[in-house]
């Protein structure tokens, strides 16, 4: 009987296990998770969670009658792993031998090294961060956002829907400016503007004011601002730590082949999701994470089929992966929506509508269109979208 | 016969559901989701797919 050890027990993990299932792996599967949590849908925790009235419950993933079987070991991750003796060390210092490795370890919120007190400030990336700042944040809570992407802006749309007064810190010139680019940047920081929130851009908290708990911070230039509830939202950083010490190029999550199989492995071993850079034949350039909520669906696909096929000791389909990337958010009652890597564009065009209205914007570079972002116009994306995916063909 | 059932209070008509299936699901002139509840069996896989990638995991199908 061989084993597989799915290291991380959120979307990623999940449909690996699936997907290893659907290619025919019948052996035993453990996944092992750090939250106390079955697999469960984040998006809503700075949305819908946040605002009140969702339990961790409702937001759990269907699970495939197929996975039935499989071990979960949650609420105790993984802290080590030793590749050459195919075994993982959890917390509890329980050590799970393996045939076969999955890396669905994720991400976590970068925490800056600032000075002051602790209490009061608070991280969105699990349901109980979720559930501890939902009873934080009521009306005249002032709340200092630090960060200016998509949580924070999401974030920051929610506190003005409870109440509260919000101010968001972002060192970057414009509200998800890396993704959106300066102009649909802009045009979403006034929709924030117009809906009570202050930015200030270009700015960083030098110091958490107060003894015990936070009262308010000092930014670079001297401004203080009071608050008592801090969300950091400034980036992430790879879940990788528990790989250290077996050669692996853990620079930038973990390099893998288009099959999602783990680049400088003696061992199967494939990797998923947020931590896995992988490349990307619609778009080419070199192998990127992509930190969009359908990567770990589409990469836990190829990944477990590739890994189902090691594990019978066939070679696994490497053919050209052509995941189109995908982004939404809601804020307020706007819905951003992109299909491509606007990110990677040179240039952009505002193709329909005005930015400060419903509108369509093209991302372009030397190779063409390489994203397209709308603002309340879903439906008039399809046709680009179809664009996108030629690009592969 | 595969039913299918997409929960309105949570779709957000993001529209993920129609590069899935795109004979079931699709938006409206105004961006809302219209679908069909029923499906043949042979249309499972791409089902799945469909409530897989639905990013407010609104979809459920059964057997019926």
């Amino acid at each position: 009987m061989t084993q597989v050890v799915i290291v991380g027990a959120g979307l990623g993990g999940l449909r690996v296990a699936e997907s290893l299932r659907a290619a025919g792996y019948t052996e035993h599967i453990v996944l092992v998770g750090d939250e106390d949590h079955l697999p469960y849908n984040r998006p809503p925790l700075s949305k819908e969670a946040l605002a009140g009235g969702v339990q961790v419950e409702d937001l759990h993933f269907r699970r495939k009658d197929s996975i039935d079987d499989v071990e979960w070991r949650l609420g105790s991750g993984v802290v080590a792993s030793d590749l050459t003796a195919r075994t993982v060390t959890l917390a509890d210092a329980t050590v799970l031998p393996f045939d076969a490795l999955v890396v669905a370890s994720g991400i976590r919120p970068r925490i800056l090294p600032i000075p002051g007190p602790t209490k009061g400030r608070h991280l969105l990336r699990t349901a109980d961060d979720a559930a501890g700042l939902r009873h934080e944040i009521a009306p005249g809570t002032s709340v200092v956002i630090m960060g200016a992407g998509f949580i924070g802006c999401e974030v920051a749309a929610t506190a003005r829907k409870l109440g509260a007064e919000v101010h968001v810190v972002a060192l970057d010139a414009e509200p998800m400016i890396r993704p959106l680019g300066a102009e649909l940047g802009a045009a979403m920081r006034r929709r924030h503007e117009a809906h009570g929130v202050n930015f200030h851009m270009g700015r960083t908290v030098a110091e958490f004011l107060g003894d015990d708990h936070v009262t308010g911070v000092r930014l670079d230039d001297g401004t203080e601002i009071d608050a008592t509830v801090i969300v950091e939202a400034v980036g992430s950083v790879t879940n990788t730590e528990w790989l250290e010490g077996n050669d692996l190029d853990l620079s930038d999550g973990l390099l893998v082949d288009s099959a999602m199989v783990v680049q400088g492995a003696d061992v199967p071993m494939v990797a998923v999701g947020d931590v896995a850079r992988h490349p990307n034949a619609l778009f080419g350039g070199p192998p990127r994470r992509i930190e969009h909520w359908n990567i770990p669906t589409e990469t836990g696909r190829r990944a477990g089929a590739a890994l189902a096929a090691l594990l019978r000791g066939d070679e696994p389909d490497r053919s050209a992966f052509t995941a189109m990337p995908s982004f939404w958010s809601d804020q307020y009652e706007y819905k951003i929506q992109s299909f491509g890597m606007p990110g990677i564009a040179t240039s952009s065009v505002v193709a329909a509508g005005s930015v400060d209205e419903p509108c369509v914007v093209e991302y372009h570079d030397d190779s063409g269109l390489v994203g397209v972002i709308g603002i309340d116009r879903t439906a008039d994306l399809a046709p680009y979208r179809k664009q996108l995916a030629q690009r592969g063909a | 016969m595969i039913k299918i059932h997409v929960d309105m209070d949570k779709c957000q008509h993001y529209g993920q559901c129609c590069f899935e299936a795109d004979d079931v699901f699709a938006l409206d002139d105004d961006g809302k989701l219209v679908y069909q509840e029923e499906a043949s069996d042979d249309r499972l896989a791409d089902l799945e797919s469909a409530v897989d990638v639905c990013p407010m995991q609104a979809i459920t199908i059964t057997s019926a």
